[in-house]
Parts: structure tokens; sequence; C-alpha cells
């Protein structure tokens, strides 16, 4: 009888389908490999047992401690990034900002030269309530289509969101950016429902395109336990609202956004 | 990585928390991105454990594996611009510190070799190999038969390549699929393979005299069989 050689069982025991059955079938036969391979099992299993130094609790918030000091100020970035299409969104809400600023400022009475702080401000606050109301209606929309959607019919076992994730991972970049003119700005009340908005989007936008009904219904009540979609609608109405009366009335004033923070 | 005794109650659990951890990681990732430096800090704190046993395996060396596990987050920061953040962010620090590892293993053995010290494992065959059979008896004989098991496989793991003790390391301690190897050693997939065949036979020619199959099948009684056991290459 040939016997197996060392790749052979080797090749067997790591699980390489080649000739898996005639191996099998020959081991079952032949003392002298099997205890070939139970030598090669012994010698696997004693190194199962070289042991790894103990590491504490602790150990993740020291090796934070230790390189803390070494990071740079900011992660880098790459160049590939600004080739991604959701950056051009980014940029392209940038950009709309710059041009409504722009209309916006041509449009507006000239100030009193007492008050051009206020008047600036105003302009700013005015740009932001229609850039932001825009990216909320869109963002409001890609929620909702989540929040209803369904398997088609009992049997389905996978329903794809990749369009949606798409448009979520879109919005992502242009919503980092308002929550941030949203901060500078003192509006700390629509920072906050961005804020909320972005930890959503970031999830729906990790998700798996696929998604089985049972996890389709935990992204659902994920974005349900946020309220994301309330407080974006009432957030929503409420720059309409602004942008109405912002057109012959002056923008909210310094009290105004404190009422509304408060709130 | 799963062990086969697993219940499926224990296995749905473990990948109910790898998703949470999971969508947390990709979070922070976004966060840091964003320019909150300490958002890292979740993702160093949650994954240094991993990366430490992982280099350790690698380096054999404690000093040397903090170093890896240091220069790999150092590493993921400055390039997490690069990285996609739909992948997972353990698996790409995890190639990333195996990757400077086996950078630092080649550099050590580069500046072993200048200093030419042979190989000591010729030298201390005196024992009879039977003698130092596994066992798991804690008598202060026994102790020492492990301690010296122990020294033989530190010297056995040493004479590997450091392609070799990757591959080892990263299939039958981590449980990696054979491709993940590949990534890491830059190779095919058919030669990821053929260097863990390799690592095998080598490790079996070196501890097989002191290694006996009732040590085997003690270990194995004792929880310790392979992670990999029964998964295809």
């Amino acid at each position: 009888m040939k016997h197996l050689t060392e790749e052979e069982l080797i090749a067997y025991r790591e699980g390489e389908p080649t000739q898996r059955q005639a191996i099998a079938e020959h081991l079952t036969g032949c003392t002298a490999c099997r205890a070939e391979l139970e030598r090669i099992e012994a010698v696997l299993a004693a190194l199962d047992n070289f042991p790894v130094p103990e590491r504490g609790p602790e150990y993740g918030r020291t090796v934070w401690q230790q390189i803390a000091p070494r990071l740079p100020e900011k992660a880098g970035r790459g160049w590939s990034a600004w080739f991604e299409p959701r950056r051009w969104v980014a940029i392209g809400a940038m950009a709309a900002l710059v041009m409504a600023a722009f209309i916006a400022g041509r449009w507006t009475k000239k100030p009193d030269p007492g008050t051009p702080a206020a008047s600036v401000a105003q302009v700013r606050q005015r740009v932001l309530v229609v850039a932001v109301g825009d990216h909320l209606g869109k963002s409001e929309m890609v929620l909702m289509e989540l929040a209803n959607a369904a398997p088609e019919n009992p049997g389905q076992k996978q329903i794809n969101i990749s369009a949606e994730q798409k448009r979520a991972e879109d919005l992502l970049d242009a919503n980092r950016l308002y929550r941030e003119t949203a901060k500078q700005e003192g509006d700390a009340a629509l920072a906050s429902v961005l804020d909320d908005l972005e930890r959503v989007l970031l999830d729906v936008a990790h998700s798996p395109d696929e998604l089985t009904p049972a996890k389709l219904e935990s992204l659902q009540k994920r974005i349900e336990a946020h309220g994301i979609l309330f407080k974006v609608r009432v957030v929503g109405k409420e720059l309409q609202e602004k942008q109405k009366t912002t057109n012959s009335a002056p923008a909210a004033t310094g009290s105004e956004k404190r009422e509304r923070n408060k709130a | 990585m799963i062990r086969m005794s697993e219940s499926a109650g224990s296995m749905q659990d473990r990948e109910a928390a790898q998703n949470a951890a999971r969508e947390s990681d990709a979070i922070a990732v976004e966060r840091t991105l964003a320019g909150e430096r300490d958002a890292f800090r979740g993702l160093v704190e949650r994954h240094s454990q991993q990366l430490f046993r992982l280099a350790y395996r690698m380096t054999g060396n404690e000093q040397d594996a903090e170093e890896v596990v240091q220069e790999a987050f150092l590493r993921a920061y400055r390039n997490l611009g690069q990285f996609g953040s739909r992948a997972n962010f353990g698996t790409w620090a995890y190639r990333i510190a195996a990757n400077y590892a086996i950078d630092r293993m080649r550099q050590k053995r580069s500046e072993d070799a200048r200093r030419s010290t042979p190989s000591r494992l010729a030298e201390e065959h005196e024992q009879d190999p039977l003698d130092l059979a596994l066992d798991e008896r804690p008598t202060p004989d026994r102790l020492t038969m492990n301690i010296e098991l122990r020294k033989k496989m530190e010297e056995a793991l040493k004479e590997l390549s450091s392609s070799e003790r990757t591959a080892f390391v990263m299939r039958h301690w981590e449980g990696c699929a054979i491709e993940e190897i590949a990534a890491v050693l830059k190779s095919t997939t058919s030669a990821a393979k053929n260097t863990v065949f390799r690592s095998v036979q080598k490790l079996r020619r070196a501890l097989e005299p002191y290694v006996g199959t009732r040590g085997a099948l003690q270990a194995k009684a004792a929880g310790a069989a392979p992670e990999t056991k029964g998964t295809e290459l």
C-alpha cells in the first residue's frame, strides 16, 4: 500500500479540498498514516499552548497615551479622497453657499453705517436657511424611503437599499459642512439636529447593501429611536417659514437664536 | 476565528457584538476624518489587545510587539483617508500591524545576521525527548519540562523565515483566511499556501522529538484545539 506523503497529510489537515475524500478513505484503513497525522496534530496542539503575555484592560488607554502626542493634527485623507463623488457633492454645497452669499449680498439693502456687522450676519443666516432647508428636504426624502421600505413579497429574503445608501453617503459631507457653519453661527439647536442627522446618515451609509427583513426593521427602529424624521421635519418647516419672512423682514437676531436654542 | 464548540446562541451574540463594534468603528473613522482627533482614541482602545497578540506572536518579543502596535495605529491615523470606510477598521489595522511586524522582523534578522550568531537549536538535543512531553500536571518536574518545551518552541519559531512565521501565526493562531495571508505576504494564494505548509513542516521537524502524541491529546482535552481546524484553505 502506498502511504500518504507528509505534504498530503498537512494539506489534508489544513482543509485543502483536493483529493480530500480519497485521503480520508486511506486514513480510515491505514494505521501508519493515521499515526503520522496524529504526530503532526501533536506538534500543532502543543504550539497552541504557546503563551502570549497578558495585557490588562488598561492597555488600550496606555497605547493611546503613548501615541496621542505623536499624532498629526488631522488624520491623513490622501489625494484619493478628492476624487470620491461625495467630496464633489460637498464642494458643490460649498460653492452653492458662496454663490448664495454673493447673490444675497447683492440683493440686501446697503447697511447703515452704524450696523454693518448685523447685516453681514443676516446675510449669512439667510444663506444658511436656504441651503440647509434644501439639504434637510433631501435627507427627509431618503429617511422616509427607508422608513417605508418593506419586502415586496413575504418570501423576499433580501432588500436592496444601495440607492438610499448612496444618497446618504452623498449627503454626509454637506451635512458636516452645515453642522460646522451652524455651530459657528451660534445656532446650537440646528447644529444639534444636524449632528443627530449625521449619526443616522452614517448608520445608513455603513449598513450592508442588502438587508434581511429583520435587519431592515432594526435599521428602521434605530432611525425611529433618534426621532430624526420628526426633528428634520420641524426644523425644515421652521426654515421654510423663516425663508418666507426673511425676504421682507430682517433675519434671526441673536436673541431669537437664543430662544430657539433654549427650546 | 470562531471555535467549533460554540453554541448557536453565543455565535449570534458574538455576531451582534461584532456588528455593533463595526458600526461604532465606522462612526469613529468618519469623525476622525472630520477632524475630531479624540474619536481615534476609541479605535485604539478597542483594537490594541488584538494587535498586541498578533504582534507578539509574530515578533516573539514584548518590546517589539508594543512598538508594532503603536506604529500600526500611527500609520492607520496617517492613512485613514485611504481606508475604504465600508471595510472593517479592525481588519485593516490588523493588516497594517502584520505588514509592519514582518518588515521589522526582516530588519532585525539582517541586523542579527551581521552579528552572525549561529543557531543553537542543534546544540541542545541532549535531553531525552520523551521526558519533555507536554503534560498538564503542575508538578515541579512537569513545570520545568513545560518551560523547556516553551524554550524549544521559541527557538523553532525563530528558525522560521519572516514569511513562514507570519503565515503560521496568521493561519494557526489568528485563524486568517489564506487570501488575507497572501495579501500581507504580497504573494499569490498558492504561494501563501506553500508557505503555510513549509512552516508546519519545519516546526514539526524541530518540535516532534519533544512532543508526544499523549501531550497533544491532553492539550486538546484542555480545549486548546487549533481554531482553524476543518476550514478550507
